[in-house]
């Protein structure tokens, strides 16, 4: 099955071509469907037939290159298109093909009825294609086609409905930002991708590691670290560049569940985790990852506290848990980050694709404000959102909490303290907020039919009004929607138990850490990491954090369902607070002020009416009314006399002649 | 008696200079138009001329050729003349000058 892995790559591009070229003509939406999940759910199978196969092999032999063919040869770069298998690629790989195959299905029921439902299919496998190859790829050029491929498809994907209007502006412009702010992101990747073909020669992952593992120039590194950081941070939203992913919510909610969640926005961790022994030799750029990571953590957090959109408050949640994921990168805990990955994956496409059950139910609303009560229409979803908000809020012994637990047990034990405490503030936002969404929407009095706008309670108003149509009861969405979001519960539960820590599961250890282990040996090596902190004080931490998780949770309760009039007391007396909040810190405000108005104004004012305009239109006008001017003057020799003609032409050949007898 | 070949190169030169002449300073079309086969003709006098004088009969070759096409070309050309008459009612090549900016 190794040797079989290009298929996980081949047969996702094999369904986008298929309902890419053939899809508006299929128009059955079983047979698209069947064939845009079915490719996935064999590539899933592939990829753990794969698993399987190198879980039997002995730790050494866990890494085998599947070479396809020689991609670039040119000036003595050689670039083959060859595929890794290993323990990191593996569990990365299980994730997007796995999770991917659960979200197809549920797309089939939320498709249902679109016009374009063959292109989104097609859309999808082609976005699994290019993550695939993101994953697998064992080059830096490989992974740099799946890196600019998911942001092709992460684009296309947010304006799918590219006629719908979004907030402001369209869908469009969302999908544009998108793409826009990666690019920077992308750039500061391919200025790493240079330096480290400069310094190391080679673009290839061993031989990159093999010999970064005994070069010892820590500016280098720090240089390189830096720029590879920069990319990830354009593609997992992190501080400065995550303004792109609440407005990716643009997209249908599978899309959100799929890219903007479990998937590609993790891409960034996976190249952290996978380049950890040049992070790990530069030190001052692993403080920085861990700093950005616990500041973007808390920081989207804070702002999903007030956010009334339900996509939102699940979109600055997952900017938070990104930011979980880069503190655990920051100290060294590449493992336990991973880990994080994987259960994240679970949960938080649980909740969107909640979400996406929920909106579907409520027809397109997508304000919390307008929902409530809902736990006795919507049984299904009703229960597997919950658990994937105890899961997220770190309540044991859901996933959640193994995952999460590690990272800041690591982030006090190779970070400080403060890096702790900044991430269980963090984990009491992330309580608090998902149970404020989960009673909002499940708890408390129907809200849907009351026509009426809701109390301002921020500065915005909201462009979307209660349906006024309808009348009918929400309902329970489909069976191929709500059995994925089974499936994705029951993981969401007992995905964690693969990462039980050392100190409760015995002699066997952390099975997900040593499966991770051979991957990230070189970097731990160098990083030499070994606290001395005793069982008492992790199992301390541990209780506390579930404790903060609990009292977040009950508060929440508290406030949303037992005196509502709390909270508007709250965002009354802490005015200020709460419209920074509300209005996300002002960072659009901030990056429209300081770089797109300058740039839009320079490109107006200067490169169209002066550099266009007068100097690029006026070299060309010039040169034509030059060349007018002169032919003004050169044209009266053609006085339309043939012989005046033929006695030029006897002149000039009489002088060819001349030229050429007396040379 | 042999003629030595430079007579007859002294009638052509003459003949194709009387030809350019007439070509540049007639004003009727078909004077213009004899003058050019009067040209054409001291090339081909040349022609043999230099084939009999090599002994080499390449050059009677071309002759033959340079007729054909000369053939041609007065039947283009007289037709030409003839269209020309037809609508402007002249043959003076003076007053034919709209082949102008």
């Amino acid at each position: 099955m190794i040797n079989l892995i290009y298929l996980t790559v081949a047969l996702p591009l094999l369904g986008f071509l298929i309902n890419g070229f053939f899809g508006n003509k299929i128009k059955n939406e079983k047979v698209i469907g069947a064939i845009g999940s079915g490719v996935i759910g064999l590539s899933f199978l592939i990829a753990l037939g794969a698993f399987v196969e190198t879980l039997q092999l002995p730790v050494e032999e866990r890494k085998n290159i599947v070479n396809l063919f020689t991609w670039l040869d040119v000036a003595g770069i050689k670039i083959n298109f060859a595929y890794q298998v290993d323990q990191l690629s593996l569990v990365m790989s299980l994730i997007v093909t796995g999770v991917g195959f659960i979200i197809h299905i549920y797309s089939i029921g939320y498709m249902h009825g679109d016009k374009s439902f063959w292109r989104f299919f097609a859309y999808l496998n082609l976005f699994i294609f290019a993550m695939m190859n993101l994953i697998l790829g064992d080059n830096f050029v490989v992974l740099f086609l799946g890196w600019e491929g998911v942001g092709l498809c992460s684009y296309l994907l947010i304006g799918f409905w590219y006629d719908r209007k979004f907030e402001k502006s369209t869908t469009a412009d969302a999908a544009k930002k998108a793409f826009i702010v990666n690019r920077i992101g992308d750039f500061g990747f391919l200025l790493g991708m240079f330096l480290i073909y400069l310094t190391f020669g080679s673009l290839n992952f061993n031989e990159v590691f093999s010999r970064a593992s005994i070069y010892s120039n820590e500016f280098i590194f720090s240089l390189i670290a830096l720029f590879l950081f920069i990319g990830a941070t354009g593609k997992s939203a992190q501080i400065p560049l995550f303004v792109w992913l609440p407005d990716a919510m643009a997209g249908p909610t599978p899309v959100s569940a799929l890219i903007h969640a479990a998937t590609m926005v993790t891409a960034g961790v996976y190249m952290v985790a996978r380049c950890s022994i040049i992070f790990a030799s530069a030190p001052d750029i692993m403080m920085l990852v861990a700093v950005i990571g616990a500041f973007t953590a808390i920081f989207a957090a804070s702002i999903g506290l007030v956010q009334n959109d339900i996509k939102k408050v699940l979109a600055y949640s997952t900017i938070s848990q990104l930011g979980y994921m880069f503190l655990a990168m920051g100290v060294g805990a590449f493992s336990a980050g991973i880990f994080h990955v994987m259960t994240h994956a679970f949960f938080k496409a649980l909740l969107f694709l909640g979400a996406g059950s929920i909106i579907h139910a409520m027809h397109e609303q997508q304000d919390i404000r307008f929902y409530g009560g809902l736990k006795k229409y919507m049984p299904a979803t009703f229960k597997t959102f919950l658990i994937a908000a105890l899961a997220i809020s770190g309540i044991p012994p859901l996933s959640g909490f193994f995952s999460k637990d590690e990272i800041l047990w690591y982030s006090f034990a190779n970070g400080s303290i403060v890096l702790w405490i900044v991430g269980v503030v963090t984990s009491m936002m992330t309580a608090f907020y998902m149970f404020r969404l989960y009673f909002l929407t499940f708890e408390g009095k129907e809200r849907f039919n009351l026509h009426k706008e809701p109390q301002q309670r921020g500065k915005k108003a909201e462009p979307e009004a209660v349906d006024t149509h309808h009348s009918t009861l929400p309902h329970e969405s489909p069976k191929l929607m709500t059995i994925p979001l089974i499936v994705l519960a029951a993981l969401s539960i007992v995905g964690g138990f693969i990462g039980i820590p050392a100190i409760f599961s015995g002699e066997h250890g952390n099975l997900f850490h040593n499966w991770l282990e051979p991957v990230f040996k070189n970097a731990n090596n160098k990083l030499n990491y070994y606290g001395t902190h005793t069982h008492f004080e992790e199992i301390l931490l541990m209780a506390l954090s579930v404790i903060f998780a609990v009292s977040a949770i009950l508060l929440a309760r508290y406030i949303y369902l037992k005196k509502p009039s709390i909270a508007d007391n709250i965002a009354g007396k802490f005015k200020g607070l709460y419209n920074v909040l509300w209005n996300k810190y002002y960072v659009d405000e901030i990056y429209d002020a300081t770089v797109v108005n300058p740039i839009v104004k320079t490109s107006d004012k200067f490169l169209w009416r002066i550099n266009d305009n007068k100097i690029i239109d006026g070299v060309v006008n010039g040169t034509a009314s030059v060349i007018g001017l002169a032919s003004g003057y050169f044209r009266k020799v053609q006085n339309g006399v043939a012989q005046f003609y033929a006695f030029i032409m006897i002149i000039g050949i009489a002088a060819a002649l001349f030229w050429l007898i007396l040379r | 008696m042999k003629i030595p070949i430079e007579y007859f190169l002294v009638l052509s030169a003459f003949m194709f200079v009387t030809g350019v002449v007439g070509v540049l300073t007639r004003r009727n079309a078909i004077v213009v138009f004899m003058c050019i086969e009067l040209m054409l003709n001291s090339a081909n006098l040349s022609l043999i001329a230099f084939s009999s004088y090599y002994g080499n009969s390449v050059g009677q070759l071309f002759v033959f050729f340079v007729m054909t096409v000369a053939a041609a070309e007065a039947s283009i050309g007289l037709a030409i003349i003839i269209a020309l008459f037809r609508n402007k009612m002249t043959l003076n090549i003076d007053e034919v000058n709209i082949l102008k900016w």
